[in-house]
C-alpha cells in the first residue's frame, strides 16, 4: 500500500547519503534528533487539529444521547453507544439522499466543464501562436482571489432577473425570462459560479506540466508535420495525465463539499432549502437541529463516500489512460 | 490510500525536470514568422473576459446609489460610490473596516505560521532521512485529501470542551497546519537546497539549525512566499470555519460579515448596495496584490513548479 515518496527530484544523489560522516558522536545525535525537531509542530498540529476531530467524529457517530426522566438537572443526559444505528437513519434520510443527487448533478456540471475549460486554457497559453497570453493567464487566474462567498454575491446579482444582463438581453430579444435561481437553470447558475472560480487554479496547474515537458518532444513532432492541433492532441495531453489526474480528484472532493456559494445565494432566493447540499445537511442537523451525534455519522458517511467516489472515478481513468498507452 | 495518492502527487509535480530550453524561441530552430493563429487567440480572450465580468460588474454595481441599483442598466455607472463607501463606514459604527481587519489578521498571522511550520516540516523531509518519515508524508498526503466537513463539527466541538470558541484562536488554529504546504515545502527545499551546502555547513561546525536558518531559508525563499500567499488565500477565503466557530460579529472576517450582512438584506434591500461596495472593497486588496507580485513572482510555483 505505502509506496516510498522518494523526492520529486534527487538532483544530487542524496538518496545514499543523507549526511556526511559525523565528525563526532554528539554531531551525529543531533543530525539524528533534528529532522523529529523540524516536523514536531507539524506533527502536533496534526494530532490537535486532524486526529482528533476526526477520532471524535467517528467515536460521536456511534454514541447517542440517552435522557433519563425529564432531563434535568445534571447527569439527566448521558452518552451511550448506539451501534450503526446513526449510521442507518443518516443512509435511510431522505433529505440527505436528495441533497446527494443534487450534489453530484451540479458535480456532473462543474468537474468536466471547468477541467475541460482548465486543459484549453492551458494549452491556449502554451501555444506560441496565441496572442495576449499574459493578459489572459492573470485575468483567468483572477478569480481564485475571489472569497468563494463574495463570488457568490458577486454572480447571486448577475442572477437577479433586475439587474442581470442577462435578462436584459432576453428581454431585448423577446424571449422568455428564465428564474436563474430556481429548479433546473439554478444547476447551471450554481455551477457557473464554481466553474469561474476554479478555472484559473486548475489551468496554472496543468500550463505548468505543460512548460516542463522537454521541447525535444515537440521537435520530433514538427519535424513529422504534425500540426499544433495534433501536437496538442497526440503529444501535450497524454504527457499532462498526471496533473489531469491530480486536478480531477481535488475537484471532485471540492466539489462534493460546496457550502459556501449555495448558502450565500440562499438569501437571494426561495428555490435553495437550508439542505440543498450535504454539508448545508450536516451544518443544519449539528447546528439548527442540535444533533450532533447524527450529524457526525452523517459528515463520516460523506467522507467515506468522497474518497470512494475519487478512488473509484481515479481507477476509471487510470485504466483508460493504460489502455490508451498501449494501443 | 495514501499509497495510491502519493504516486500520482509525485508525478504531478511537475516543472522540476524542466529544460532550459523551453524558453520561447531558442530551441525553435531557424526563425520563422508565426502567424496570429485568431481563433485560439479569440477563444482565449472570451475567456479572460468571462472572468473578468462579475469584476466589471461589481466596479460599475458599487457606484449605484441605492435606487439605481435595480432600475438602470446594470453596466451603467451610478452616481453615489463616495456616499456608498461613506454609508458602509458609518454603518455600525465602521464595524465593516473591523471585519476587513479581522481577515487581514487571519490571513496574515495564519499565513505566517503556516509558513513557518510547513518550511520546517518541508526541510526536515527533504534534507533528513529519519525514522518514520515516509509514514509523516503519507499522513500529511491524506490530510490534503481529508475533506473539511469530517474536521469542522468536532473541531467545533473540541473547542467548545477547550472554553475557546468565539475566540480569535478558534479560527486561526487550526489553519496553521495546511498538508499542501508542508508538500509544497518538501518540494522547494528538494528543488532549491543543495546537500553539498548543508553538508559544507556541517564540516564548518554549523549546527543543524544554524544550516537551517543560514542555508535553507534563503534558499527555499522564493518558494516560501508561494506557500504564504496560498495560505493567505485559503484563510481569506475561508467561510465554514469561522462561520461556524464565531457568534461575537466583531471577530468575524470579511466573508461572514458580508454573509450576514446580505441575509439581513432579505429584509433590508437598502443594504444591498452596502453589500456590493464591501464585496469590491473586499476584493480590491487581494487582486493588487496579485498584481503587484507578479513582476517578480511566477503563478507557477503555486503547483510545486521549481525552476531548474
Amino acid at each position: 500500500m505505502t509506496q516510498p515518496p522518494k523526492g520529486v527530484r534527487r538532483s544530487y544523489g542524496v538518496e545514499a547519503a543523507p549526511y556526511a560522516p559525523p565528525s563526532s558522536s554528539t554531531t551525529l545525535k543531533r543530525a539524528r534528533s533534528a529532522p523529529y525537531f523540524f516536523i514536531l509542530p507539524a506533527a502536533v498540529l496534526f494530532a490537535l487539529f486532524f486526529a482528533l476531530p476526526i477520532g471524535y467524529a467517528v467515536w460521536l457517530s456511534f454514541h447517542k444521547v440517552r435522557i433519563k426522566g425529564l432531563g434535568l438537572g445534571k447527569g439527566a443526559k448521558t452518552e451511550v453507544w448506539a451501534g450503526l444505528e446513526n449510521y442507518t437513519s443518516a443512509l435511510a434520510d431522505s433529505e440527505l439522499l436528495a441533497s446527494a443527487l443534487r450534489v453530484l448533478g451540479y458535480g456532473a456540471i462543474v468537474v468536466p466543464v471547468m477541467l475541460g475549460l482548465a486543459l484549453f486554457f492551458a494549452l491556449l497559453l502554451d501555444s506560441e501562436r496565441v496572442r495576449g497570453r499574459s493578459f489572459a493567464r492573470l485575468a483567468i487566474f483572477l478569480p481564485y482571489a475571489v472569497p468563494g462567498v463574495i463570488a457568490a454575491v458577486l454572480w447571486g446579482f448577475l442572477y437577479l432577473p433586475d439587474v442581470s444582463p442577462f435578462h436584459y438581453l432576453l428581454d431585448k430579444a423577446g424571449l422568455p425570462q428564465p428564474d436563474l435561481m430556481d429548479g433546473g437553470p439554478l444547476y447551471l447558475a450554481m455551477s457557473n459560479i464554481a466553474v469561474w472560480g476554479g478555472t484559473g487554479f486548475n489551468m496554472i496547474v496543468i500550463y505548468t506540466a505543460l512548460r516542463a515537458l522537454p521541447t525535444e518532444v515537440y521537435e520530433a513532432a514538427k519535424l513529422d508535420g504534425c500540426s499544433e492541433l495534433q501536437i496538442a492532441l497526440r503529444v501535450k495531453i497524454p504527457m499532462v495525465v498526471p496533473s489531469l489526474v491530480l486536478t480531477f480528484f481535488f475537484s471532485i472532493i471540492a466539489t462534493l463539499q460546496v457550502f459556501n456559494e449555495p448558502m450565500t445565494l440562499k438569501p437571494l432566493t426561495n428555490g435553495i432549502p437550508s439542505t440543498w447540499s450535504p454539508l448545508m445537511k450536516v451544518y443544519s442537523d449539528a447546528f439548527t437541529g442540535g444533533n450532533i451525534h447524527a450529524a457526525s455519522a452523517t459528515a463520516v458517511v460523506l467522507a467515506l463516500a468522497t474518497f470512494a467516489l475519487s478512488f473509484t472515478l481515479l481507477r476509471i481513468s487510470n485504466r483508460r489512460t493504460t489502455q490508451g498507452a498501449g494501443r | 490510500m495514501t499509497g495510491l495518492a502519493s504516486p500520482k502527487l509525485r508525478e504531478a509535480a511537475p516543472a522540476t525536470g524542466r529544460t532550459p530550453a523551453t524558453a520561447p524561441g531558442v530551441s525553435q530552430g531557424p526563425p520563422r514568422p508565426r502567424r496570429t493563429a485568431l481563433l485560439p487567440t479569440t477563444a482565449l480572450v472570451l475567456g479572460a473576459l468571462y472572468c473578468l465580468l462579475p469584476v466589471a460588474w461589481v466596479l460599475v454595481a458599487a457606484t449605484k446609489a441605492d435606487d439605481e441599483l435595480f432600475s438602470t442598466f446594470t453596466f451603467l455607472p451610478g452616481t453615489g460610490l463616495t456616499d456608498n463607501i461613506g454609508e458602509l463606514t458609518g454603518y455600525r459604527d465602521g464595524i465593516y473596516w473591523r471585519w476587513m481587519a479581522n481577515s487581514v489578521l487571519y490571513a496574515g498571522l495564519g499565513g505566517a505560521l503556516s509558513t513557518v511550520v510547513s518550511a520546517f516540516a518541508g526541510y526536515a523531509l527533504a534534507v533528513y532521512r529519519f525514522r518514520g518519515r515516509e509514514a509523516f508524508f503519507n499522513i500529511m498526503l491524506a490530510g490534503v485529501l481529508m475533506p473539511p466537513v469530517i474536521l469542522a463539527v468536532p473541531q467545533y466541538l473540541l473547542m467548545a470542551e477547550a472554553d475557546l470558541t468565539d475566540t480569535y484562536a478558534s479560527v486561526l488554529l487550526p489553519l496553521v497546519l495546511s498538508p499542501y504546504g508542508v508538500y509544497l515545502g518538501r518540494i522547494y527545499a528538494e528543488a532549491a537546497v543543495p546537500m553539498e551546502l548543508v553538508e559544507a555547513g556541517r564540516m564548518d561546525g554549523a549546527g543543524e539549525w544554524r544550516i537551517f536558518l543560514r542555508i535553507a531559508v534563503p534558499m527555499m525563499a522564493p518558494g516560501l512566499v508561494t506557500i504564504f500567499l496560498f495560505q493567505f488565500v485559503a484563510i481569506w477565503n475561508n467561510f465554514l470555519l469561522p462561520f461556524i466557530m464565531l457568534g461575537d460579529d466583531e471577530k468575524f472576517p470579511m466573508t461572514v460579515g458580508l454573509f450576514t450582512l446580505l441575509k439581513q438584506g432579505a429584509s433590508q434591500p437598502a443594504l444591498y448596495t452596502l453589500v456590493i461596495t464591501g464585496a469590491l472593497l473586499a476584493i480590491v486588496p487581494l487582486i493588487a496584490l496579485f498584481l503587484l507580485i507578479q513582476r517578480f513572482w511566477s503563478l507557477d510555483l503555486l503547483s510545486g513548479a521549481v525552476k531548474s
